[in-house]
């Protein structure tokens, strides 16, 4: 394999992963607030199709992104009023909410489906990008990649340093113990859910006007449900996350390594891999019960009713 | 503010329970006609082009239970694991594996002649909806992952096992390179009731089944079993229910019926393998099944409903060319509206008390 295609690969191991860590820090961040969301799918694509229609509409892919914001917030707010609101059963609306967002976005963007538009380009940063190779891998990329790593670093330090990760992780644990020592419990899922929602939506935003870009049914393709794992997989670790979310990365682009390596094989059988891979993670995680459990967030899925 | 709150019933209202599944009907519709509004239709006509329209004709009839079949075998079998309270996600995947396994074997015996062929390839159908279901129940009892993740990403894996069948060895040779398989033969093709019309013994299949689960859960041991089960698992571990095997019981039914639905669309209304062979059956089954609320005859119901949403997508995009993906999102309003309207079971509205209306409002001292 030669050294060019070699960057190439660790390039779009990075761009594939960073919707992975996008969707996969939020769902922490919800889970670590005790609150199960499986409606990751449903709002990546809302993200996707309203990020992709107001690029269109606006012209602007910037304005593209606050609209996938927005999109997956609405849509974590309707998930947040029953599950935590109502006290639902999260399991189940979760799926609901990943239904529903797949066919009103499919709705909404049917109008769009075959459309190109510029996307947003890449911003390889002055000077770190000329450096050979490292340049090219770490420093090329276009800025929501970037905003990854700072989003990373953000939450790596919310919850290693600072009052409101050890707010998060006590309605986690335990939302009695939280509600007596004076945290509003529902507010503090409220804002994690709603956090969730809005870097699923950004994830979602990366996919259509970044990584494609253009928008098609379904475009997500399951990341929504692979980043479930991955924050299991993690252990709610936000460094581990980052690392899972480049190992799927690299599973996702086998078909590049392949071909560098003189392979032919069908895109089909490829495309099968992540998803192998998620069940192998999945059957890992499960072989070593004993340790997950020790960092799965005690209250997680159990719904919070304050006692009047 | 509201001055209503939610407050817990002593125990939950079996009225309410089949109460919930009409107002969430209600609420569809009326989100769908303020939805149609919105959109410059008006909402009647529209309502009527989507809900009414397509069942005007005994051919309208005959659709719906080209649908049904499919998605009363699907919900069936998911209905079994959501008893147990294993959350299957992967009739979907079932499907098209069923359609895929059961296709094989039919383009395998393009040639052969005899009224073996049929049963065979359906027979196989079943079987590899089964083995898909299988590999579920495997990864759940010997390793312990979760049921919900595994199965959707062997649907991801089975959806793409078809495209690689329809796009390599399956593909028809003489198809000018379209991504779809020879047709199949006539012994491999599922009898129709009536040659107007494309309804087909599959919807026999469907009240058999409908009928032996029915049977299943209402008379034997091994109902009351996975009904036990998932209701509360010490108990099924203290009567001294084998757990693991329900669970393997469950996950297999349901893939056979799913399988056997799979192989039957593809012998039956598509007559090959191609990439659409599923508009997302397993998928909306999940639906049905709940708003069928876990019972056989309210399954078969439910599952006009959602044959309905196929057929009033395909009416709106012909008569007031809006997206069939309407049908989507039909569906899915169905199921949160059912989710939010399930909360009347075992809560219900009621008038805040005086008392805390002026505590919630001197909040802000509190604090």
């Amino acid at each position: 394999m030669d050294f060019e295609l070699f960057t190439n690969i660790l390039f779009a191991t990075l761009r594939t992963g960073t919707p992975l860590i996008l969707i996969a820090l939020g769902e922490m961040v919800c889970e670590k607030s005790g609150v199960l969301n499986l409606g990751q799918e449903g709002m990546v694509l809302m993200g996707a199709a309203l990020g992709f229609i107001a690029a269109v509409v606006t012209g602007h892919a910037g304005l593209g992104i606050i609209a996938a914001v927005l999109a997956g917030m609405m849509m974590s707010v309707l998930f947040a009023f029953l599950a935590v609101t109502l006290v639902s059963n999260q399991v189940a609306t979760g799926l609901a909410l990943t239904i529903f967002g797949t066919g009103l976005s499919g709705f909404l963007g049917a109008g769009y489906v075959g459309m190109a538009i510029d996307g947003i380009a890449p911003f390889p940063i002055p000077f770190l990008s000329d450096i050979p190779v490292i340049g090219k891998v770490l420093f090329s990329h276009d800025p929501l990649v970037y905003f990854s790593w700072f989003m990373f670093a953000l939450i790596f330090w919310c919850f290693r340093s600072t009052r409101l990760g050890l707010t998060i992780r006590a309605v986690g644990e335990n939302p009695e113990a939280a509600n007596a020592i004076g945290i509003p419990v529902m507010k503090v899922r409220y804002g994690a859910i709603l956090f969730g929602g809005a870097m699923a939506g950004l994830a979602g935003a990366y996919l259509s006007l970044v990584y494609t870009p253009m928008w098609s049914e379904g475009m997500s393709a399951g990341r929504g449900w692979i980043a479930l794992a991955l924050v299991v997989f993690a252990s709610w670790k936000a460094e581990r996350i980052l690392l899972g979310a480049y190992l799927f990365g690299a599973a996702s682009i086998m078909h590049l390594v392949l071909q560098g390596l003189g392979f032919e094989a069908s895109p089909n059988l490829l495309a099968m891999l992540p998803y192998g891979a998620t069940i192998i993670v999945l059957v890992i995680i499960a072989s070593d019960a004993a340790k997950a459990k020790l960092s799965t967030p005690l209250a997680l899925g159990r719904p919070y009713r304050p006692q009047v | 503010m509201l001055n209503i709150t939610l407050e817990k019933r002593p125990s939950d209202s079996k009225t309410m329970s089949y109460l919930s599944p009409l107002f969430a009907i209600l609420l569809t519709l009326i989100s769908g006609g303020l939805l149609f509004a919105t959109l410059g239709q008006d909402p009647f006509h529209a309502l009527y082009t989507f809900f009414i329209a397509p069942l005007t004709d005994v051919y309208g009839w005959t659709e719906l239970g080209v649908k049904v079949a499919p998605l009363t075998l699907c919900a069936m079998g998911l209905m079994l694991c959501f008893k147990a309270r294993i959350w299957n996600i992967g009739a979907e995947g079932q499907f098209i594996l069923g359609g895929l396994g059961g296709g094989y074997i039919a383009l395998e015996l393009l040639e052969a002649e005899g009224a073996w062929v049929l049963p065979l390839v359906l027979l196989f159908g079943a079987l590899s909806g089964l083995l898909w279901g299988a590999l579920t129940a495997l990864l759940k009892t010997r390793f312990g992952a979760n049921e919900i993740l595994t199965t959707i990403m062997l649907n991801y894996i089975a959806l793409n096992w078809l495209l690689y069948g329809v796009h390599g060895p399956l593909k028809d040779p003489d198809g000018f390179n379209f991504p779809e398989s020879a047709l199949f033969s006539d012994f491999a093709t599922l009898p129709v009731l009536s040659d107007d019309y494309r309804l087909n013994i599959s919807i026999f299949f469907a009240l058999i089944a409908v009928a032996a689960i029915w049977a299943l859960m209402s008379k034997t041991l091994l109902g009351f079993q996975i009904a036990v089960l998932g209701e509360d698992k010490s108990a099924a571990r203290f009567a001294g229910f084998k757990e693991e095997r329900l669970i393997w019981f469950v996950l297999l039914a349901c893939g056979a019926l799913a399988g056997l639905a799979g192989v039957s669309e593809v012998t039956g209304s598509v007559g090959q393998l191609n990439p659409y062979i599923s508009p997302g059956y397993g998928y909306a089954a999940i639906i049905v099944a709940f708003l069928g609320r876990m019972h056989p005859v309210g399954i078969v119901f439910a599952s006009m409903l959602l044959a309905l949403t196929y057929m009033g997508g395909e009416m709106a995009q012909m008569d007031l060319s809006l997206p069939k993906s309407l049908t989507g999102l039909f569906q899915g309003m169905l199921l949160f509206y059912l989710l939010a309207c399930d909360l009347l079971i075992s809560y219900r509205i009621v008038r805040k008390p005086a008392a805390r209306a002026i505590s919630s409002s001197t909040n802000p001292a509190q604090a």
